[in-house]
């Protein structure tokens, strides 16, 4: 390269850099910055803490660690310094679902039962983020114990979703990965990590304008994560772009001894799937995902995320998952029926909130009964009642079986397409108080999500585009188990053709 | 099938609980809305289906049996409401 083309980038950059404020940049770019030294961790993360001060509105955060972070941010730089740098994601600042357990940081599930509560120990997940060089900016607002579509159940107050319409309304974030998806769109993080059972990193993802990707069951270490159904919880990257979550990923996954359903395979390099090619890729259409009280702007970006990949080069193919319909009701058996037995720990002995009693089984169900919130109550009554002498094989069982049906239709459906293409929610994010009087209306929220959750597959929400009323809607791919790579290389080429570049407005104004 | 206020009551003891009387009739409500939702599942025609108790195709791993971590009495007890090391205290079990 002549000298003066290069001086003229060089200007250029710098010029660039001026432009963005570190806390704006994607995971991509600062890890590129941090490596030319154009950029130290100290004030990429120093950046993110003022973005966190002047955000309090959002109510995203139930724990910050400014000064854990800004102590782990100098380690990245004195690393960086000796070319000891972890890889990319060193000096990387990354918020934390307040569902993951965190050495030494007040870790709560949203939940007043674990008032107090400070793990002696680190998630497998955080660890391996820690290990990679991030540095944790705080613990992120969510749905009590990760049960929610709105954030609106935490113990903590519901989280603002950074996106706003003139009507002055606050609109929820989505959940329960809500504090993340909202920390990740008003660029308080470059990434955050979520957990999704149902739909909860996707559907907030839909809701704020971002990227968010659920990996294969198995994939990631469930060990140290506050559990709500252990036969879905999965952990996954929120991010600004397809890369990045690539990248993030890369950082969380791998085998655990810990965890005996993380699976033992090596970890392939994701970010080096994303080839920007999809020529002759078989995305299937399923025709069930077409939902009786969906908007029509739902079909809408639906159909041109066809067309965007079509154009790109790949085969549009019809496809059908017959028993769609019936993973929902489905979901709403076995998630609460594991959830009343994961949650059956919380007794006020060993950890948490204590509400005293006369007997011991008064002290339970004293501390259980101030210590859950409604919806969490909801679901272990649901639980316990499905898991009963006498109605166990009427829904359990028969839950257990329309899950192998959903799973069969799936497979049955990968025998001739590469990825599956459907919308990531029935709606935009709407406004914090509704939706609440009836619970089946909040839990159709994931109607999309469920079906993919459960048979365990990789997927990913992207944003296509802005719904009628000026508010952003996800596209959601699914692929085949343990094929993240083509899933990452779709997802990439459908960002870059729907090109979404709006941003969040408004929610500075309370600042 | 209909959860009246005494199954509500039963149920919430077996989870152990606490749910304040004037709660119960509405919760019954709410909780037998979301069950009369979830019947629909009666449609689907499942005879001779495995039911699926895991997504992934993997054998269980198994180990030796030997002690593999431990020793963390301080750690184990660290968040514990009430007692004193080494014991976590309840109300009186035994009179």
């Amino acid at each position: 390269m002549p000298p003066v083309a290069s001086r003229l980038i060089l200007l250029f950059r710098k010029w660039s850099n001026k432009m963005t404020k570190p806390n704006e940049l994607t995971i991509a770019d600062a890890r590129d910055a941090l490596t030319k030294g154009d950029l130290s961790a100290v004030e990429l993360t120093t950046s993110c803490i003022q973005a966190m001060d002047g955000a309090q509105d959002l109510n995203a955060f139930i724990t910050e660690t400014p000064e854990l972070s800004l102590e782990r941010a100098a380690q990245s730089d004195a690393r960086i310094a000796k070319k000891e740098s972890r890889g990319a994601l060193e000096g990387i600042p990354i918020a934390v679902k307040d569902l993951y357990c965190t050495e030494g940081v007040l870790t709560t599930a949203a939940s007043h039962i674990l008032d107090g509560f400070v793990p002696p120990y680190e998630s497998t997940v955080t660890e391996n983020l820690r290990n990679a060089g991030s540095v944790m900016t705080g613990k992120t607002n969510l749905d009590e114990f990760a049960m929610g579509s709105a954030n609106v159940t935490s113990h903590y107050g519901p989280v603002k979703n950074p996106w706003k319409l003139d009507d002055g309304k606050d609109r929820v974030p989505g959940g329960s990965s809500g504090g993340s998806a909202a920390a990740v769109a008003a660029h308080l993080s470059l990434g955050a990590i979520g957990t999704d059972t149902g739909g909860s990193i996707r559907q907030p993802a839909s809701f704020c304008g971002i990227v968010g990707m659920k990996p294969t069951y198995g994939r990631c270490s469930r060990w140290g994560t506050v559990a709500f159904a252990s036969s879905l919880d999965q952990a996954g990257p929120m991010t600004k772009t397809v890369r990045d979550a690539a990248i993030m990923l890369q950082g969380m996954a791998g085998h655990d001894v810990k965890d005996s359903t993380s699976v033992p395979m090596v970890v392939p390099d994701f970010e080096a799937a994303i080839t920007g090619d999809v020529r002759g890729l078989k995305v299937g259409i399923p025709k069930e995902y077409v939902i009786d009280g969906a908007l029509e702007e739902i079909s809408e970006i639906w159909k041109k995320g066809a067309e965007m990949l079509r154009d790109a080069g790949a085969e549009i193919i019809d496809i059908t998952l017959p028993h769609t319909k019936y993973a929902l009701p489905a979901y709403y058996i076995i998630a609460p029926a594991e959830a009343s037995s994961n949650l059956s720990r919380y007794d006020g002995v060993r950890y948490g909130l204590r509400v005293e009693g006369d007997s011991l089984d008064e002290m339970y169900a004293n501390t259980r009964g101030e210590g859950f919130g409604d919806e969490v109550k909801r679901r272990i009554l649901i639980g316990a009642y499905v898991l009963s002498a006498g109605y166990y094989d009427a829904y359990y069982v028969k839950a257990q079986q329309v899950r192998s049906r959903i799973a069969e239709d799936f497979n049955t459906a990968f025998q001739d397409v590469d990825v599956i293409l459907t919308p990531t929610a029935p709606s935009t994010a709407f406004a914090i108080g509704e939706k609440m009087d009836d619970p089946i209306v909040m839990y159709m929220n994931d109607v999309f999500t469920v079906p993919a959750s459960m048979a365990g597959l990789p997927c990913i929400s992207v944003p296509g585009g802005l719904g009628d009323d000026g508010l952003p809607l996800g596209l959601h791919l699914i692929s085949k188990p343990f094929d993240e790579q083509t899933l990452f290389r779709a997802a990439d080429v459908l960002e870059r053709q729907a090109n979404f570049t709006a941003q969040p407005k408004g929610w500075e104004i309370n600042r | 099938m209909s959860l009246d206020t005494d199954t509500v009551r039963r149920i919430a003891n077996l989870a152990r609980i606490k749910i304040e009387e004037e709660k119960m009739a509405p919760l019954a409500d709410e909780l037998n809305q979301i069950i009369g939702w979830i019947e629909q599942l009666s449609e689907v025609d499942t005879d001779g289906v495995a039911p699926m108790t895991s997504v992934t195709k993997i054998d269980m791993p198994s180990r030796e049996d030997v002690i593999s971590d431990g020793g963390c009495e301080d750690k184990v007890l660290a968040n514990a409401p009430s007692g004193e090391p080494p014991y976590f205290a309840v109300p009186k079990v035994v009179e």
